[in-house]
């Protein structure tokens, strides 16, 4: 089964296995262990063991194609969605089994939201794109209350102040980086545990992805956050780990800091310095 | 949990509306069969399939459905006759040389000649195409084959084009390329590259045509007449399977009656006819699918 | 040996039978135009001078100069939209299973080839079926309803497959981004995925309509009166259509009826024209609608 992938340096995949970097206080948010995954016969990840933490800002880097976001699919079971996908290995959330018997997966992304890499607003007014998930999920009693949770919402997301006067108006009418703002917070407005970002900003200026930037930062106190980004300032800028992802397997897992300066993997530090990828 | 009974109970209630089509064929299949079958307790299925005189309505009965299929094969073959050159040609005018500006023009007439409701085109075949044939076709009965089959030609021509044009659109760029960089022009191109690389497209779409005279009701109902003769003159009144039907259904038959299942009998073997066709014209589409992609 | 860019005499040869063809494809495509031109001319040469308010609004008679088309339209409009109200929800429900829930199972894609092949069915089968299904076994006669219920049968497949493809047009993005928020597939579908498809659904429905209100054969096979002094006043009522009225004028052979149906005619044509601009305004309408 492993004839789809290159063999890594001896010793690496043991040396991943398990990698939870030392001294951290936070509780562990995510688990996941031994995890593969199949697209039909095609193996697109490969033995990927990794503990996300709660509370922290966690980005996973890596050149096109190496399943860095099919790995952040299985997180919220998106992937389910795609015919002829399956998944071996375990994904455990606050100590349950994602993919246990049993579980509902409307209500598993119900708790770990999702923004995409191309911002996808439906094709509704701002004030419904964000009214739709508290609506379908009923989180509301009243219109009041709907109100209210759309505002804290775009609040949240740092867009309330440029939408405020035209709630009402379609959303598509909204510029790249807002559109992104919006689907933050409609994924927010549903009050997840965990927030995942596929590439938010790749589609962006500068200027918007700075405000994205910040606004991540902001969030975390709040939510844990993975990150997808093909963008090495990015993750260095905004993260707290960082776990760097070549041909469908983990390479390298650890401090973002020390990945950046101090990396303990050769193919880390080629691709961190710009050497390969 | 009850949202996901709700979701299955509603997979359920979509799944059963998908099943109406099914159930339309098993209930086309079982209505046509349950009379036939009745027909043929009473009529030997030779005489059905041989005879040669068709007579249900007359003091002699005679159940012969040869005059019946000669009928329609006669105003399909004028048809097609029509439909095939003219479609095929505009096919590879649209599909190989006219400029956008002709194409959004062309498409839309196309269209609506493909629109027309056939009782339209049978008093356009009945008051003007047969007048105007008689004055150079002194022989030409006031119903005949001729005129209905000309007409029809007109009605399946957009069908036989725009099926082809999409065969001759899915063959690939590189195979015209080649051609053109061989010194080939355009129409060497067409008809020696593209034509043959499109065949089974192509044919998929005479196939599905000749299905569609061969149902055509309303065009040979009004012009062709109602006499069931087995001859292969065009210029004569003749009889089609599907006309035959009409006839029956207009008049005071009682239900039950052996005349009255004969347009059951006649019906499942236009049933039949065209469901070959069908599945033949859709086995060539798939082929030509699978070649080019 | 240089290279010369002028024609020689072959290529030329060749190149003049490359605007013969054109010439001839051309005289086709006018050919077919002049052929529909001739159509329209004839019918209105016929049948513009009967076309009043009096023809519109009044009952057939035995006298061609004192016959109208009320009836027949009031029947072709009451048919027509019960054949809509039947054919659109199960026509979308069939399309939405197979789009989105049936997959690439066994079963779907055996109702596909089924559906695939009733499209190319002739109507007048579907006539028959609706003799010995709707007319006797169900016992509706010979009414509104079994009309409606033929009809709506034979435009299934259309309303099937151009939902099919107006499904197909809403991006994927549209239901991750619904799914990523907790909704179920049912909610995805009937909160993002049917409104975005609605004016291709609406379009292809008003389309297969358009061909089912001129249908003649099915409804004379399951025994549409074509002689009825009254319009319909329930489902149950006996009726007549359109293309039946002008079939029956038709088939008489004094000229004042001939005229008649010209006249009938020209009213189907207008209400087909009519169907035609509602799919294009439909379409543009909601196009714009929620876009920029």
């Amino acid at each position: 089964m492993n004839t789809d992938l290159p063999t890594l340096p001896p010793g690496l995949s043991s040396l991943v296995r398990g990698g939870a970097p030392a001294a951290e206080t936070a509780p562990v948010k995510l688990d996941v262990r031994d995890l593969n995954f199949y697209y039909g016969e095609k193996r697109a990840l490969d033995g990927i063991s990794m503990a996300i933490y709660a509370h922290r800002v966690t980005a996973f880097i890596g050149p096109s194609g190496c399943g860095k976001s099919t790995f952040l699919r299985t997180l919220n079971r998106m992937n389910d969605i795609i015919p002829g996908a399956r998944v071996e290995g375990s994904v455990t959330i606050d100590g349950q089994d994602a993919y246990g018997p049993g579980v509902d997966v409307v209500s598993l992304r119900r708790q770990v939201g999702m923004v995409f890499q191309k911002s996808n607003p439906f094709p509704k007014s701002i004030f419904e794109n964000v009214a739709y998930g508290l609506r379908i999920n009923n989180l509301v009693q009243t219109k009041a209350e709907l109100a209210a949770r759309v505002e804290e919402s775009l609040r949240a997301a740092a867009i309330w102040d440029e939408v405020k006067d035209r709630l009402n108006d379609s959303a598509l009418a909204l510029s790249g980086g807002q559109q992104q703002r919006l689907c933050i917070a409609r994924a927010l407005a549903i009050r997840p545990d965990i927030l995942l970002m596929d590439e938010p900003a790749s589609a962006l200026d500068p200027i918007a992805t700075q405000r994205i930037e910040e606004l991540v930062y902001d969030l975390k106190k709040d939510y844990t956050i993975v990150i997808v980004t093909h963008n090495m300032q990015q993750a260095a800028r905004v993260s707290d780990y960082t776990a760097f992802f070549w041909l469908g397997r983990l390479v390298e897992y650890g401090r973002t800091d020390k990945i950046f300066t101090a990396p303990s993997e050769k193919l880390t530090e080629d691709y961190v310095t710009g050497r390969c990828g | 949990m009850s949202s996901r009974r709700a979701e299955r109970v509603i997979e359920g209630l979509l799944f059963l509306c998908a099943l109406v089509s099914v159930g339309t064929t098993a209930g086309i299949i079982l209505v046509l069969s349950a009379e036939t079958v009745a027909f043929f307790r009473e009529v030997p299925i030779l005489d059905f399939l041989t005879g040669t005189e068709w007579t249900p309505l007359f003091a002699t009965q005679r159940f012969g459905v040869l005059p019946l299929v000669l009928g329609t094969v006669v105003v399909s073959v004028i048809a097609l006759l029509v439909a095939v050159p003219t479609g095929l040609v505009s096919a590879i005018y649209l599909s190989e040389y006219a400029p956008d500006r002709v194409r959004r023009v062309v498409k839309p007439v196309l269209e609506i000649l493909a629109g027309v409701p056939t009782v339209v085109y049978g008093y356009f075949a009945l008051t003007f195409v047969t007048p105007t044939l008689q004055a150079w076709l002194p022989g030409l009965a006031g119903f005949n084959a001729l005129s209905p089959g000309l007409v029809m030609g007109l009605m399946i021509l957009p069908l036989v084009s725009s099926l082809s044009e999409d065969a001759m659109r899915a063959v690939p760029r590189g195979l015209r390329e080649g051609a053109y960089a061989l010194g080939a022009t355009r129409m060497q191109t067409s008809w020696q590259v593209v034509v043959p690389a499109a065949f089974s497209g192509i044919t998929a779409a005479v196939i599905l045509a000749a299905s569609r005279a061969i149902g055509e009701t309303m065009i040979v109902a009004i012009a062709a007449g109602q006499q069931p003769r087995f001859t292969a003159n065009p210029f004569v009144p003749i009889e089609t399977m599907t006309a035959y039907i009409v006839q029956v259904s207009l008049g005071d038959t009682p239900q039950g009656t052996l005349e009255y299942r004969t347009i059951f009998a006649v019906g499942m073997l236009l049933f039949l006819m065209t469901f070959a066709l069908n599945l033949l014209s859709g086995w060539l589409r798939a082929r030509f699918r699978e070649e080019y992609s | 040996m240089a290279v010369s860019l002028k024609a020689s005499r072959s290529s030329a040869g060749r190149r003049r039978m490359d605007v013969v063809f054109q010439v001839a494809a051309l005289a086709v495509l006018v050919a077919a135009l002049a052929g529909l031109g001739a159509l329209i001319g004839d019918v209105w040469r016929d049948g513009a001078g009967r076309l009043s308010w009096t023809f519109l609004t009044t009952f057939p008679s035995r006298r061609a100069e004192q016959a109208g088309i009320y009836h027949a339209i009031v029947g072709s409009l009451y048919v027509i939209a019960l054949t809509a109200a039947m054919a659109l929800p199960i026509g979308v429900a069939s399309a939405v299973y197979l789009e989105e829930y049936g997959g690439r199972s066994r079963t779907a894609r055996f109702i596909e080839l089924n559906i695939a092949n009733l499209a190319a069915v002739p109507s007048i089968i579907y006539g028959l079926l609706g003799l010995g299904l709707f007319v006797r076994a169900l016992g509706m006669g010979r009414s509104v309803m079994a009309g409606a219920g033929t009809l709506a049968l034979l435009a299934l497949p259309v309303v099937i497959l151009s939902t099919r493809e107006a499904l197909r047009t809403v991006p994927s993005t549209i239901r991750e981004g619904s799914y990523a928020l907790g909704a179920t597939k049912w909610q995805t579908i009937w909160h993002q995925v049917l409104p975005m498809a609605l004016p291709g659904i609406l379009t292809g429905l008003i389309l297969s309509l358009s061909r089912a209100i001129g249908e003649t054969a099915p409804l004379i096979t399951i025994g549409a009166l074509t002689y009825i002094p009254f319009a319909p006043d329930s489902v149950w009522s006996a009726f007549t259509v359109l293309p039946i009225q002008i079939f029956n004028w038709v088939s008489r052979p004094q000229v004042a009826f001939k005229e008649n149906a010209a006249a009938g005619i020209l009213v189907l044509l207008a209400l087909l024209l009519t169907m035609n601009a509602l799919a294009i305004v439909v379409r543009d309408r909601f196009q714009r609608k929620g876009r920029p």
